[in-house]
């Protein structure tokens, strides 16, 4: 069984690609490193990330594939499901072996689990857009805690910079530990080591804006008369805002 | 300055409560940039931004500017003679509700109704108040759907078009007489003239707009309307073509059915219900969704030998089985519109099919990995391999006895085994 080791890099996973391809060695697992090894390996092929590689690989699919389908590509990625780098991996080598396009064959495996896994990710990017809560602190900055089962993050930030321009914002990932702060011109990336400001998502009330607990309370106040009682449909209100979610919405909290 | 204070939060309630049975919620249809020195931006696709407990979806603050109204429509909560609590938003306090509401990311914007006060031209004049403080002083590019009052005059409908991004007037019933049972001082005139005001305006920019590239957009995301169902004795054929000549026009985007929940049950031109008409109001949202993505029309769904849509079957299940004759449909080879119109095969599932079987011939197998449902359509295609039993080989009845079989459940399949029970 050939296996491939890499450093879990999107970079390396390309460069994976290049080697496979150089080679004419295609693995059937990737590994990360320190991970154990497989019990039936025969070859472990330690992949050295080579950005030059990886760039011929990118140069290489921006011929053979619609933009639609590398953004694709990007949005499995970021899934950081199980496995999903395998998947990646074995639709780029489609991709380089089929004379046509396959990106509309769903009827293969690798296509159509590509689709489906980067659906995913973007139906939880929409969700994020929708349920970031900005809490105003004391210096005018909003400040927001969200906890995405995928790493989409990245994806949104362009939509708040866009709508919020003029206002200063950090949206922070607390699983991934790790965010995005906009300084009413960049976004840079930003860890914040001890999380004892904002305890479970929430601002401490000292940094605070004067106004903030009043329109937190307003929202709560609005959101709950907006509730027709004969219509109750809590199973409905789950499917649309799934309870994990629930911790870091300003309204659900009380 | 700051004007919205601790005691706006009273207001705020009234307010919202007396909104909320209005159902349009949607903030799709437009982009509008954002601006230099402006506030926010308005994406084209809508936004939800939280789900109430009944499941509805909240995308715009959606409120009312006061509910003091002069008159005394029996199905509606804010009527004269009910006894509730009134309040009134001043501008200012409306305006900074709204933006501070935005920039928290709680909403896309803003869904502006009011009872009428005085006439209808001054409480329109109120409305459009606000509108222009948020667009023209606060430079505020979010959504904003704004109800027109019936009655209104057309200066203001116009006025108010250039700076709303979708507005709505209203038909409640779909047959006059029955308007005027329940709304004497309403009749179907003063709702479909301001329509009429904002489709000339919608027309005019969209002319103005060929030839000018910056000729001023009016009303961008189109008029919407609702009408209430199970209030009067209306059958779903005179709903259902009601909305399909609102759609013929050309500025209608979307008509709502709201089922009638019996907020004045002491009055006895209303009917009693316990609960109400869900159901029926899912159905037409199908029916309605037919004849807007899946090239059905009216005459199809419903007509005068099925005035009433199917409650036990959704409307597309309904038609597939009084026509066996269409059937089955060959997913290898049938044409995209004829696909459409399998059961529980929806327009996503259609386009995945026709893209798909260009590359091999498709099997159920195949289907059911790409996620499309078979639950209905086994009945109605023919795939790559023999076909199970289908409502030709059979009978639409048998067929439909299949699918409204009541679920056997899966905690306890034997329901008329006594089960121990152990509460809590």
């Amino acid at each position: 069984m050939q296996v491939f080791r890499y450093d879990k890099s999107f970079d390396g996973l390309l460069t994976a690609v290049f080697d496979a391809f150089n080679r004419k060695v295609f693995p059937e697992i990737l590994i990360a490193e320190g991970d154990i090894e497989p019990l039936f390996a025969t070859d472990i092929f330690d992949v050295v990330t080579d950005a030059e590689k990886s760039k011929r690989v990118w140069t290489g699919l921006k011929k053979k594939l619609m933009s639609v389908s590398r953004n694709m590509l990007g949005y499995v990625w970021l899934s950081e499901e199980e496995g999903s780098d395998m998947v990646i991996f074995r639709y780029i080598k489609k991709v380089f072996e089929s004379q046509h396009s396959i990106e509309m064959n769903f009827a293969d495996d690798d296509v159509l689990a590509l689709r489906n896994i980067a659906k995913r990710v973007n139906t939880e990017k929409h969700r994020m857009v929708e349920f970031v809560r900005f809490q105003k602190a004391a210096d005018n900055l909003y400040f927001a805690a969200i906890a995405p089962d995928t790493n989409c993050l990245p994806l949104i930030t362009s939509h708040f910079k866009e709508r919020f321009a003029d206002q200063q914002w950090i949206i922070y990932d607390k699983g991934r530990n790790y965010g995005f702060h906009y300084d009413l011109k960049n976004i840079t990336e930003v860890t914040f080591d001890n999380d004892l400001l904002f305890s479970e998502g929430r601002l401490d009330e000292q940094l605070m804006a004067e106004d903030e607990k009043l329109f937190q309370k307003m929202w709560k106040a609005y959101f709950k008369s907006l509730t027709i009682k004969e219509r109750i449909n809590p199973k409905l209100q789950r499917q649309h805002l799934p309870q994990r979610y629930w911790k870091y919405l300003t309204e659900m909290q009380s | 300055m700051q004007v919205v204070k601790e005691e706006v939060i009273d207001k705020l309630k009234i307010l919202a409560e007396s909104a909320k049975y209005d159902v349009s919620c949607s903030s799709s249809g437009t982009t509008r940039r954002s601006t230099p020195g402006g506030i926010g931006n308005t994406a084209g696709w809508g936004i939800c931004h939280s789900f109430t407990e009944d499941g509805r979806c909240v995308s715009l603050l959606k409120i009312m500017l006061t509910n003091h109204c002069i008159y005394d429509c029996a199905y509606c909560i804010n009527r004269r003679s009910n006894d509730l609590p009134r309040a009134t938003f001043s501008v200012s306090e409306l305006v900074e509700l709204t933006i501070e509401f935005y920039r928290r990311n709680y909403i896309e914007g803003l869904f502006l109704s009011s009872g009428v006060v005085r006439n209808p031209d001054y409480t329109m004049e109120r409305l459009v108040a606000v509108v222009r403080d948020l667009r023209n002083v606060h430079r505020f590019n979010g959504y904003i759907h704004l109800k027109t009052i019936p009655g209104a005059s057309e200066h203001l409908v116009q006025q108010a078009g250039m700076y709303a991004d979708r507005m709505s007037v209203n038909i409640e019933i779909s047959k006059e007489e029955n308007l005027k049972m329940l709304a004497p001082e309403k009749d179907h005139a003063s709702v479909f003239k301001p329509m009429q005001f904002i489709q000339q305006g919608v027309l005019q920019s969209r002319e103005e707009r060929n030839k000018y590239k910056y000729a001023p957009r009016f009303v961008p995301a189109g008029q919407s309307t609702q009408m209430i169902v199970g209030a009067t004795n209306e059958t779903d054929k005179e709903i259902l073509f009601t909305s399909a000549s609102l759609y013929g026009r050309p500025s209608m985007k979307r008509v709502y059915y709201s089922g009638y929940i019996p907020v004045n049950s002491y009055d006895n031109r209303l009917p009693a219900l316990k609960q109400p008409p869900l159901v029926r109001e899912n159905r037409l949202y199908q029916a309605d969704w037919l004849m807007r993505f899946y090239e059905f029309g009216v005459d199809e769904i419903v007509d005068d030998k099925y005035p009433m849509l199917d409650q036990e079957v959704d409307p597309k299940l309904a038609w597939a089985l009084r026509h066996p004759e269409k059937f089955p449909v060959d997913i290898n080879k049938a044409d995209y519109h004829d696909i459409l119109r399998v059961p529980g095969i929806g327009v996503k599932s259609a386009k995945l099919i026709v893209v798909s079987r260009r590359y091999a011939r498709l099997k159920t197998t195949d289907l059911k990995k790409m996620g499309i449902v078979l639950k209905k359509a086994q009945y109605f295609i023919t795939c790559n391999e023999l076909s199970a039993a289908g409502v030709n080989e059979t009978s639409p009845e048998y067929v439909r006895r299949l699918l409204t079989q009541p679920k056997v459940n899966s905690k306890n399949p034997h329901p008329a085994q006594t089960a121990l029970i152990f509460p809590d």
